[in-house]
């Protein structure tokens, strides 16, 4: 579905990252985790052919990316970005909407195929109700939610994820999560594949997903998250010490140790007082 | 999180009522003003005048004055405000006004380089009508010379300099212009009139405009998925440049035609857009019409004052701008947050 081979990534001369590889086929979720400035971002924008890579390939069904228009590249991959206030007060069902552009001639209006696509989406996603409101009104979680069903009335069997649940509260992050496993899952028959970045990897292990480690633009580690993320792997890329424990019900988080982190600071502030 | 109450109402659900009820009153102030003026006419009369009986005089009014006026009113309102909706939405910005990359500034110098030139009116008409063109026509191509990862942004901040270029140019003329013969004109012209258009001086304008709206209702849902941003919109399959490119071409040939004929008309195609979307919505589908009816509707109440307060015409654009100004700061004031 979609293959990236040495690529390297970066804007005009500026180089951020290199020597990426991954493959994503249908069923997969793929999960880029890494700090700050790692990359993540720019990766995306690669891998969307938003942004030429400075070399290696991105092959988007078999063809480079860079040899297919806006609107075939549209057709198999889709993009979720972070949940945004829109500059117009556009009802959520038109935004979703909007993802049927691809499909529509140059001069084309949606019709009702396309409006019964668009609801079946937002359907799909529990927020049927929410189509005639105003999204610039919306909370963060359910606007990041129309954008979901943006990407899913595209229906392109890829859906690229930039850092779904950021912004969003503990209930509303762990609610986006839900749809992208159920959408996979529920998916897989017709070959969907997810790939999202965050900065939580205990959603890496609660996805079940393949993981791609990067710091500083260089991948760490890759593979599934329960043998990729591990206390060394995570401390070194984030730079603090993380064990990564088992809870009773078997599911792996990650703790970060604040202990040892806040006491040299305030020791050393006294001192430079005293 | 709450998924709201379910309702099938749409937001917009009366927007062909509504648009219906605009273009209704557009045709009865349109009547109304060809029956006002110096030379008074009963609505019975004005029929009569229009359907080529009664009084000679009265038809001689109505068909070579008023209608003339009412008709260059209506284009030059209809067409500044369907380009500021479709700049708004490309600008994705509702402060954006039809002189945002300086069509209007270029207009300018055009035209005032024609009266300094002592050209004749038609071709006073044509040198704004390019000079807006070529104004446009150079902030895309510097714009397309600056690295800048900001497409959008570059092209303003260009606009803003081109724009500042050919004010210095024109104030250079207004100095070397002839104080008395050419400097009155100059002013009237930037201020913006319609004091002194023929049937001719419209037929110009008006194909210019019926061609530049086509594209822009044809590219009605693009336009739509621009106003997301360059980066969305080629997300979703939209080859953005080159439908930007286009929507530009399109809403400057407006502007800058109506510009030839009227002068420079400010702060039409800033408010009627934000007025339009207020009451239907921000779909440039239905924004457009909504746009152009009330702008054309809008514009011919400011002329028939214009014409009709004072023993001398009034400037439009000091209408506009009397009227236009505190009506802006009442949106804002009124606005919910951020733009709506």
């Amino acid at each position: 579905m979609l293959k990236a081979q040495s690529l390297s990534i970066g804007y005009g001369k500026t180089r951020i990252g290199s020597g990426l590889e991954l493959t994503v086929q249908s069923g997969d979720i793929l999960c880029l985790l890494g700090p700050n400035g790692c990359g993540k971002t720019t990766l995306f924008r690669t891998l969307l052919g938003l942004l030429p890579a400075l070399s290696g390939t991105v092959m988007l069904g078999g063809k480079p990316i860079t040899a297919q228009t806006r609107a075939e590249i549209a057709h198999q991959v889709a993009y979720v970005p972070q949940a945004h206030a829109p500059p117009f007060p556009f009802e959520a069902l038109e935004v979703v909407l909007m993802g049927r552009t691809a499909r529509l001639g140059l001069f084309g209006q949606p019709g009702r195929n396309d409006r019964a696509i668009a609801r079946n989406a937002m359907d799909r996603l529990g927020i049927g109700g929410l189509a005639h409101r105003d999204y610039s009104r919306l909370s963060g979680g359910q606007r990041q939610l129309v954008l979901i069903a943006r990407a899913l009335a595209q229906e392109a069997p890829l859906i690229v994820m930039d850092e779904p649940t950021a912004s969003l509260d503990f209930g509303n992050q762990a609610q986006v999560l839900a749809q992208i496993a159920g959408l996979v899952q529920d998916v897989a028959t017709r070959g969907c594949a997810v790939i999202l970045s965050t900065h939580n990897p205990d959603q890496a292990f609660a996805l079940n997903a393949q993981v791609l480690l990067m710091k500083d633009g260089v991948r760490q580690a890759q593979g599934s998250a329960h043998e990729v993320l591990t206390d060394a792997s995570l401390s070194n890329v984030y730079g603090i010490p993380v064990s990564v424990e088992t809870t009773s019900s078997g599911r792996k988080v990650c703790l970060p140790s604040l202990a040892c982190q806040s006491a040299p600071t305030i020791t050393s502030d006294a001192l430079t007082i005293a | 999180m709450d998924a709201g109450k379910i309702t099938d109402v749409s937001l917009h659900r009366p927007a062909i009522t509504l648009t219906g009820g605009l273009a209704l009153c557009l045709a009865v102030l349109a009547f109304g003003a060809v029956m006002i003026g110096p030379y008074g006419l009963t609505p019975t009369q004005t029929l009569a005048a229009l359907s080529g009986r009664g009084d000679p005089q009265a038809q001689i009014v109505v068909w070579n004055i008023r209608l003339p006026r009412v008709a260059a009113a209506l284009l030059v309102g209809a067409a500044l405000a369907a380009a500021g909706a479709s700049y708004q939405a490309l600008f994705r910005n509702p402060l954006v006004s039809p002189d945002i990359l300086g069509v209007s500034a270029g207009a300018g110098l055009g035209a005032v380089a024609g009266i300094f030139l002592s050209l004749p009116v038609a071709a006073i008409q044509a040198t704004a009508f390019a000079g807006g063109m070529v104004a446009v026509g150079f902030v895309t191509l510097v714009a397309a010379l600056v690295q800048n990862t900001d497409r959008t942004l570059t092209l303003v901040l260009i606009g803003v300099v081109i724009g500042a270029l050919a004010g210095a140019a024109t104030s250079l003329l207004k100095v070397t212009a002839d104080p008395y013969d050419q400097l009155p004109a100059i002013t009237f012209w930037l201020l913006g009139s319609l004091a002194a258009t023929t049937t001719e001086d419209i037929l110009p304008a008006l194909p210019m405009v019926l061609i530049g709206l086509v594209p822009l209702a044809l590219l009605r849902w693009r336009i739509n998925v621009l106003s997301l941003g360059d980066e969305e919109a080629r997300a979703l399959g939209i080859e953005v440049a080159r439908t930007r490119f286009l929507v530009i071409a399109s809403a400057t040939m407006i502007t800058a035609s109506v510009t030839a004929l009227a002068g420079v008309v400010g702060w039409v195609g800033l408010v009627i857009p934000h007025i339009a979307r207020m009451l239907v919505g921000p779909g440039f589908g239905r924004l457009l019409p909504a746009s152009i009816l009330i702008g054309a509707s809008y514009l011919l109440i400011v002329d028939t004052l214009a014409r009709t307060i004072a023993q001398v015409e009034v400037p439009l654009g000091i209408l506009t701008a009397v009227i236009g100004a505190p009506f802006f700061v009442w949106l804002l004031a009124r606005g919910r947050h951020g733009w709506s």
